[in-house]
């Protein structure tokens, strides 16, 4: 605690008035991807026709007048109109209670610990409880959003881990070395800045089958981004790298008889953290967003896995949004993720980059 | 400084070779054939399809490949398109300058309005406008582009009884009665359909560039020279319009080459989403029936675009800067 008390940086970024709420932001949002089986009241693909496009459950207090202090829901019940659509009305006569800890579908937590109870819903199995409403098949679109979090809060890290070790690996070598190796490091990492990402994002999935299975999609758009999103951090390292080397610490380090590898990664390398971690934080979205565009246009994770960006291709018809605007959800979470960690980069970069106080 | 433009411009070109080599072996290595599509076809003979398969060198190896269409590529030659059944020059041609016109107009937007709102946010520093600015800045940053395209469309959609919403199209670049409209109706036309995909991917950008400009105005003011203009008695709009803003606006030139990169991204993506039939459009069509040569040819588009953005954003930088010329 003392440290935190006294600590410059710590106060710093407490201090910046955006970070806290995107912290606090982020902390639920992971709270709810960790315990995603026990949050969700329902599977991810667990559909029921009948109750395609339903709208969001009603939370109500009053039955026939009376309070009751557990809340309810009443099931939607649909009959067709004369286009043929589905027209959905509460059906008051049966109220079912919503309670917390309910038995439902059992499922594994982390695919390893089996629990039956989920943090809320509707103990009436017969129907259903549809917090966010549904999807077109019928889908809790609130489970699909905690599901669909493992995968779009996850991109992010993962990408931003290897875009950290191509980085540092290639900014440290160019920028320590210099001379023609750094010559040649730098013409190559500038190709990949020259093709605008998106179009250099297509052209590497067009080298991949169309159908590929969820684990396969995903680790394929961790290495597609990262391929596209090191570029410009290795040039910063290498900058960097070529200023510190001329450090006398450095010179001292050499003399010493240090190797090249250990100059880098104990001397050099940890100057540039600061630097790394604002970075770091502040392209975070860029995964998510990257992951988002993929899913949505039909290259990402496929059907019926679910992530935020592939949930909102239900929202490209623009008619189905008129009828059925909650299929836009998926996109406000995307927004909040991506502006909570901006907020968090900033308040980081306010705290530790020396430069900008 | 005339020929240090002309080396950035020419060290470009063998990177975006070496770029175009790069993505053609990954290519490579999906599996599927592009000739697929006629070797099942009972209409066309074997002989045809062996002629197409000598022609762009199918049967050699990899490298053989790359290297015969390499050479094609610097005869303007981006080979041929199988799904479209046409040159893939003539393809992009087309889409090429829908793709130009939504990029050039978003940056004339762009520069127009967030250049002076960060101005003035600067000039006022903590007064309820520059709050108010950047506030918006904050959220326009994070918000994604597919999202408030998706947001807009809708908004447009459902108020389409106003008739001011409902003259605006949501999606496509022409109407379906294009061709029986008069020549002024046409330009009214083609317009209404500019006007969704230019503001989605001006707000996109203009929360950036507002703050980045806000940022260089407020430095510049805390410069000594400004102290000295302001105190030999020079008029305030002197002081901020002739020394200050000509100091702020360079480090935006430079930025330029930046942000174009990724305002092009965003409207390949924007263009898939409201149906523009532009180069992003045209490469997800592409990818998805494993066109090589059009993946290829619409890459190295996007390349030469962004190529040629950044040579515009140095020469307005001379233009701008006469340090740079002098150097």
């Amino acid at each position: 605690m003392k440290f935190f008390k006294e600590n410059r940086e710590v106060q710093k970024f407490l201090g910046h008035p955006l970070a806290v709420p995107g912290l606090v932001v982020l902390g639920i949002l992971y709270f709810i991807m960790i315990f995603a089986e026990f949050i969700a009241p329902y599977g991810f693909d667990n559909g029921s026709r009948e109750n395609s496009y339903q709208p969001p459950s009603r939370i109500h207090f009053f039955h026939d007048g009376k309070f009751s202090l557990q809340p309810f829901v009443y099931p939607w019940s649909f009959s067709f109109n004369e286009f043929y659509e589905r027209t959905y009305i509460e059906d008051k006569s049966r109220p079912c209670k919503l309670s917390l800890f309910v038995k439902g579908d059992e499922v594994k937590l982390w695919g390893i610990i089996p629990i039956k109870r989920h943090l809320f819903g509707i103990e009436d199995r017969s129907s259903r409880f549809y917090l966010l409403g549904a999807d077109s098949v019928g889908r809790d679109l609130f489970s699909r959003l905690v599901y669909g979090s493992r995968i779009s809060l996850t991109i992010g890290f993962i990408g931003v881990s290897v875009t950290a070790f191509l980085g540092f690996f290639i900014g440290g070598i160019s920028g320590y070395y210099g001379g023609k190796a750094d010559w040649v490091l730098m013409r190559f990492t500038e190709c990949f800045m020259l093709v605008p990402s998106f179009f250099l994002m297509l052209a590497l999935r067009s080298a991949f089958p169309m159908r590929l299975s969820s684990i396969q999609v995903y680790i394929l758009i961790v290495a597609i981004l990262s391929l596209i999103g090191w570029a410009g951090f290795a040039r910063v390292i290498r900058g960097m790298a070529l200023s510190i080397s001329k450090r006398d610490f450095v010179t001292a380090a050499r003399a010493l008889g240090a190797s090249g590898f250990r100059i880098i990664t104990f001397h050099i390398l940890p100057q540039t953290l600061s630097y790394a971690i604002v970075s770091m934080t502040l392209s975070i979205p860029a995964y998510i967003l990257g992951e988002s565009a993929l899913s949505l246009i039909g290259l990402g994770i496929q059907e019926p896995s679910a992530s935020w960006g592939n949930m909102l291709s239900a929202a490209m018809n623009v008619s189905d949004i008129q009828y059925h605007p909650w299929i836009l959800i998926p996109g406000i979470f995307i927004f909040l993720a991506v502006m909570a960690f901006n907020f968090v980069g900033d308040g980081l970069r306010d705290a530790l980059d020396p430069n900008k106080s | 400084m005339r020929d240090e433009l002309i080396r950035r411009a020419l060290v470009s070109v063998p990177q975006l070779l070496l770029m175009s080599f790069i993505t053609f072996m990954f290519i490579d290595l999906a599996p599927g054939d592009i000739l697929a599509k006629y070797r099942f076809d009972p209409r066309i003979s074997s002989e045809t399809v062996k002629m197409i398969e000598s022609k762009y060198h199918f049967d050699k190896p990899i490298v053989v490949q790359y290297g015969h269409w390499l050479w094609r590529a610097l005869h303007f030659d981006l080979g041929y398109s199988f799904s479209r059944e046409a040159p893939v020059v003539s393809v992009i041609a087309e889409r090429l300058f829908n793709t130009f016109l939504l990029s050039i107009l978003t940056i004339i937007f762009t520069w127009a309005v967030a250049v002076p709102l960060g101005i003035y946010a600067a000039v006022k520093q903590y007064s309820w406008g520059d709050r108010i600015l950047s506030f918006f800045s904050y959220f326009g940053m994070s918000l994604p582009g597919f999202f408030l395209a998706l947001i807009l469309m809708y908004l447009i959609y459902a108020g389409r009884s106003i008739p001011m919403l409902s003259a605006i199209p949501i999606g496509g670049m022409i109407s379906p009665n294009y061709e029986d409209l008069s020549f002024w109706g046409k330009i009214v036309d083609r317009v209404a359909h500019l006007i969704l995909p230019v503001i989605v991917l001006t707000i996109g950008a203009l929360a950036g560039l507002q703050r980045i400009s806000r940022g260089n105005m407020l430095e510049e003011l805390r410069k000594q020279y400004i102290t000295t203009a302001r105190a030999k008695g020079l008029p305030e709009h002197k002081v901020i319009y002739g020394h200050a803003l000509r100091n702020a606006i360079n480090p935006l030139i430079t930025l330029f080459g930046f942000e174009f990169s990724s305002l092009l991204s965003g409207a390949a993506l924007l263009e898939i989403i409201v149906n523009w039939p532009g180069l992003g459009s045209l490469m997800l069509a592409a990818v998805r029936s494993q066109d090589t040569f059009l993946v290829m040819g619409s890459m190295l588009m996007g390349g030469m675009m962004l190529i040629a953005g950044n040579l515009i954003a140095d020469i307005l930088l001379v233009i701008a800067d006469p340090r740079v010329r002098s150097r």
